[in-house]
């Protein structure tokens, strides 16, 4: 099952070409562009491994990309993406953030129905990779 | 983008395409501004006739990859080197080599690590900066210590070397220094040499075009010479010459500091006097002629 989250996520994935006009963009509006990636795809996940630090002062996308690349050569079978963070006043936080790589293959989620007292029944959402330890889970 | 949207053609203007370009501005621009300096005009003129004849390529659908444009400036001390860097990105970006024309300027410092693990995040930061735009590298013999062999500077020059061969559309790097320690290291690294397109020496600068750029300055400041100051100071330039640590450009740009505080100094002196603008726009003879370079130790104790 396709995870969608962030931006873009609908739509066919993104090209390298796609990918470093957002980045851009990002950069053009002062925004510092992060690399984060992880193999929980739990949408509550919120906390993402960073690659590298945060990068500020950027210019041009080229080097947004050549960090990209290091990490998809590392991380290629998890998921990696992209957040541009706005620093400015009033803002400090994120404002753009999709994702730039998944697995080959993304088996998806179980749906847990825990049956309470009376008839009430609570749901719970488990990823069928996150079953398996950190590290091996798209192996 | 312009291959998308205009048509294949067979035959061009040249004429209409090089003011398309604004080529003819730039470079009358630079010999405007830049005193001297030959064969970096030169050097100059074949790039920007390289990216005119590759932009009619790619009109006619002949493409060819990007140019290498890594540079080493070679020089004695202020013959211009840092200046022209800086004036290199804004020209490569107008001439469409680089993507956003911003020049990055590091020594040694900036580049190489304190421990192990340091250096490599610290040259890809410089590096990542610099993309889409000029990375300077001033004193970049400085790198590579010969004498320890430990040294992180290794790091950071393998790093640049990979870089600067894959990302050759992304970012053009150029290293400055003095000429014999530039050569000295590009011997111990034989893959900078082969990676830089363009070793463009700097000459020493001949004393007229000293004469040129001193005006050139105080015109910058607001100063000028009275035509006596003029005659005394193409004297100074002969004498100042011949003693150590002459350092061109740079030691008429401070001989000029040193005359800016004598002129002031004169003109307070004389408290009753009422001053014109002139008065305060000219250097006089006097100014030029208490500097130590006359004296040997005779007229003023002054510095300089």
């Amino acid at each position: 099952m396709r995870i969608t989250q962030g931006c873009f996520s609908f739509l066919p994935d993104l090209t390298d070409e796609q990918i470093s006009r957002q980045v851009q963009y990002c950069l053009e509006q002062g925004w510092a562009v992060n690399i984060e990636f992880t193999d929980d795809p739990h949408p509550r996940n919120h906390f993402w491994e960073m690659w590298g630090l945060p990068m500020f002062d950027l210019r041009d996308a080229a080097g947004v990309m050549m960090e990209l690349n290091e990490c998809r050569k590392v991380y290629g079978n998890s998921y990696i993406r992209l957040s541009a963070f706005d620093s400015s006043h009033g803002w400090e936080s994120v404002r753009l953030s999709f994702i730039v790589n998944r697995p080959k293959e993304e088996p998806g989620f179980r749906l847990e129905r825990h049956e309470m007292a009376g008839r009430n029944i609570r749901y719970t959402t488990r990823s069928y990779a996150a079953d398996r330890p950190e590290g091996r889970r798209y192996d | 983008m312009d291959v998308d949207t205009t048509p294949m053609t067979d035959a061009v203007n040249l004429r209409d395409e090089l003011e398309a370009v604004g080529i003819e501005e730039i470079l009358s621009q630079l010999d405007r501004e830049l005193i001297g300096l030959k064969p970096v005009k030169t050097r100059i003129r074949e790039i920007a006739s390289l990216l005119l004849i590759e932009r009619i390529r790619k009109r006619m659908g002949l493409a060819s990859g990007a140019p290498t444009l890594h540079m080493s400036f070679t020089g004695n001390p202020g013959t211009g080197k840092t200046t022209v860097a800086l004036r290199i990105a804004s020209i490569l970006h107008r001439l469409g080599f680089v993507r956003r024309g911003q020049v990055v300027s590091v020594t040694r410092d900036e580049l190489v690590g304190q421990y192990i693990g340091h250096t490599a995040p610290k040259t890809k930061e410089i590096l990542k900066k610099a993309m889409g735009g000029v990375l300077f590298i001033d004193e970049a013999y400085y790198l590579h210590r010969p004498d320890n062999e430990r040294d992180y500077g290794q790091e950071a020059i393998e790093i640049l070397l990979q870089v600067m061969e894959t990302q050759r559309e992304d970012l053009v790097v150029i290293l400055a220094g003095y000429g014999d320690r530039m050569d000295k290291f590009f011997a111990s690294n034989p893959g900078f040499r082969s990676r830089i397109a363009h070793h463009i020496d700097f000459p020493d600068y001949a004393d007229d075009e000293l004469l040129a750029i001193a005006e050139l300055m105080l015109r910058d400041m607001n100063y000028g010479f009275t035509p006596d100051a003029r005659a005394e100071f193409v004297r100074y330039i002969a004498l100042r010459r011949n003693q150590p640590l002459f350092s061109n450009a740079r030691s008429i740009r401070n001989a000029l500091d040193r005359l800016r505080l004598r002129q002031a100094n004169r003109l307070v002196a004389d408290l009753d006097h009422i001053l014109t603008a002139d008065d305060i726009r000219s250097i006089e003879a006097s100014d030029v002629l208490a500097s130590r370079v006359f004296g040997k130790g005779g007229k003023s104790a002054e510095a300089g």
